[in-house]
């Protein structure tokens, strides 16, 4: 009897669902590190700005401090969640050899770039609605547009999921994968308006930080929920729709090629 | 899933007339450095080829533009008659790979990382076959360990099995049994021997030659990315190897007797040994009834027949001097 499968019983998209199951269980896995850690750095902000410095400081007339605060940190949650998961689970990979696995199976470059941007989606939109839920204890948001906030909290998330592949193809060890984190994206989000609008800044520094990719991203997402932000809405989704294209078009060139993936 | 996630494109008609293995001027090269150059190379089904060379040969770069896992520079390779580039989905879903190095995934479980593998390969987890593979490799009593827990032998095993869940028509060994104790590698060998006796062809790298010219039908011996020789195996060890005839003489001998030149003779020790060279091709009784002629009184005599060994050492040698 032959020990081959009966032929067409092959699934198409069989590979992407696996990956991407195996993806989320992996973060799952270590649910300490990877969701709890980052809920309660969350929630120290929270208390730090809604619950102390809060009350004393007025950045955004009509609006507490709380109120201006809470969507950045949300997103501020979002981003970082899901770079690490993307970055951390591709780059373990490349560096334990495990990626081999996946390199010699038919998982097409499409379906591995969708697996591990959605579970990276996942990851950055649970820390992100639990950081919310938490919010809720120290301040009340409008949610003017709630449609238009979680298209742009799920933007946000597809292009920092992106931004982790490529971290993790080009970096060489864990040094160059952790100064994405600590020279790049923190000092990117710091400076991109979560803590304070861009617009009580002197010139130049207000005219700079719209050169900054994430103060589209925190503005867009803060505008929809408050109903008001430094730029308008539909400036930001664009620009931040541009850069997660352009990324995303990064990515599945990286990945098609095989870039630093395959020898 | 339904059935409508099956694709015609997907589908994989395989010609018992294809080449299992089909290699066609294939060159690779690492930094200006050719680790294989030109190869050509022709693996039928069903076969149990052996893929040999010393290290840095060139065999795992082979084996990782066949898998997918290395770039083709140049040339072509194909499977079944699919090619592994344009037709890389199908192609991978008739491949399975036993890597040299160990890979593993430390967040999970033997059984869960053959499941998840078979989805990887998009078939849906065929329960009596991983069981059969389970208890084939001595896997039941470690099933809900994770990977990290599993001692080298055990890691080796599970490799295999995950390079045949999704029941491939190639299988791939890149030195399989490295770092195994004897008589897991046995039972391996077995459980290969009986997979190819389904069906399954075998392409294998081992350091262990004798391994090799026990199961390999055809060999290919590779140094510094070439090919220096690919025949069956028997062929191979019966053109290049030589066989020696050791004889223990009644009284020392003081020179090497006229008309046994042809023979490489020489004299050991106190004259009362004489060693031979026979050609594969001559019997030793013609040459018992030769030294009889020349009354030499022989005491006693062995044959030593040279091993596969031997001639990968040879023409490894060779090329080197070469």
């Amino acid at each position: 009897m032959s020990q081959f499968r009966p032929q067409g019983e092959f699934k198409t998209w069989l590979p992407f669902v696996t990956l991407l199951r195996k993806e989320i269980l992996r973060f799952m896995r270590v649910a300490s590190q990877t969701l709890l850690t980052p809920i309660i750095t969350a929630s120290l902000y929270l208390f730090v700005f809604g619950a102390t410095l809060g009350e004393r400081i007025s950045v955004l007339e009509g609006f507490s401090y709380a109120q201006f605060v809470i969507p950045g940190l949300i997103l501020m949650g979002i981003i970082n969640n899901s770079f690490a998961n993307c970055s951390s689970s591709l780059f373990m990979s490349r560096y334990l050899g495990g990626i081999v696995d996946l390199l010699v199976t038919p998982v097409t470059p499409p379906q591995f770039i969708m697996a591990y941007t959605l579970a990276a989606m996942l990851r950055g939109l649970l820390v992100g609605a639990v950081t919310w839920m938490i919010s809720a204890l120290f301040a009340e948001l409008p949610w003017v547009w709630p449609g238009l906030a979680v298209l742009m909290a799920m933007l946000a998330s597809i292009l920092f999921a992106q931004f982790g592949l490529i971290a993790a193809i080009f970096a060489k060890n864990f040094d160059t994968l952790s100064m994405y984190t600590n020279f790049l994206i923190l000092p990117l989000v710091y400076l991109g308006g979560v803590f304070y609008p861009i617009s009580i800044l002197p010139q130049p520094w207000s005219q700079l930080s719209q050169l900054n990719p994430l103060f589209y991203l925190i503005d867009g997402f803060r505008h929809a929920i408050l109903g008001v932000g430094d730029i308008s809405f539909a400036r930001a989704f664009g620009v931040s729709l541009l850069l997660a294209g352009g990324l995303f078009c990064w990515t599945a060139w990286l990945i098609g090629t095989g870039k630093r993936l395959r020898s | 899933m339904p059935a409508s996630c099956v694709t015609l494109l997907d589908r994989v008609i395989v010609s018992p007339m294809e080449k299992a293995l089909k290699i066609e001027n294939l060159h690779k090269s690492y930094a200006g450095v050719a680790a294989v150059k030109n190869l050509d190379l022709e693996i039928e089904q069903g076969e149990i080829f052996g893929l040999l060379g010393p290290n840095g040969a060139g065999k795992s770069t082979i084996i990782n533009m066949i898998s997918g896992v290395s770039v083709i520079d140049s040339g072509r390779i194909s499977a079944f008659g699919y090619d592994n580039r344009s037709q890389y989905r199908q192609t991978r879903r008739m491949l399975g790979v036993v890597h040299q190095e160990i890979v593993i995934d430390n967040f999970f479980t033997i059984e869960q990382a053959l499941k998840m593998h078979a989805g990887y390969y998009g078939v849906e987890d065929d329960e009596p076959w991983r069981n059969e593979l389970i208890d084939r490799l001595d896997l039941r009593p470690h099933l809900d360990k994770v990977m990290i827990k599993l001692s080298g032998g055990m890691k080796r095993r599970f490799m295999i099995a995950k390079a045949l869940i999704h029941r491939p028509r190639l299988l791939i060994l890149d030195e399989p049994t490295a770092g195994v104790d004897v008589e897991l590698r046995h039972g391996l060998w077995d459980f290969v021997r009986e997979i190819n006796q389904r069906g399954t062809t075998i392409l294998l790298t081992t350091h262990y030659l004798e391994e090799a010219e026990e199961m390999c039908g055809r060999i290919a011996i590779m140094n510094y990315g070439e090919l220096v020789a690919l025949e069956p195996t028997r062929d191979l060890v019966r053109r290049l190897s030589r066989r020696t005839l050791r004889l223990w003489l009644t009284r020392a001998l003081a020179a090497v007797p006229a008309g046994l030149d042809a023979y490489h003779p020489r004299i050991n020790g106190d004259g009362r040994q004489l060693v031979l060279c026979l050609p594969t091709e001559q019997g030793v009784g013609d040459l018992l009834h030769r030294l009889s002629e020349l009354h030499l009184g022989i005491d006693d005599f062995e044959t030593d027949q040279s091993h596969l060994e031997d001639v990968f050492l040879q023409l490894t040698r060779e090329d080197r001097k070469g």
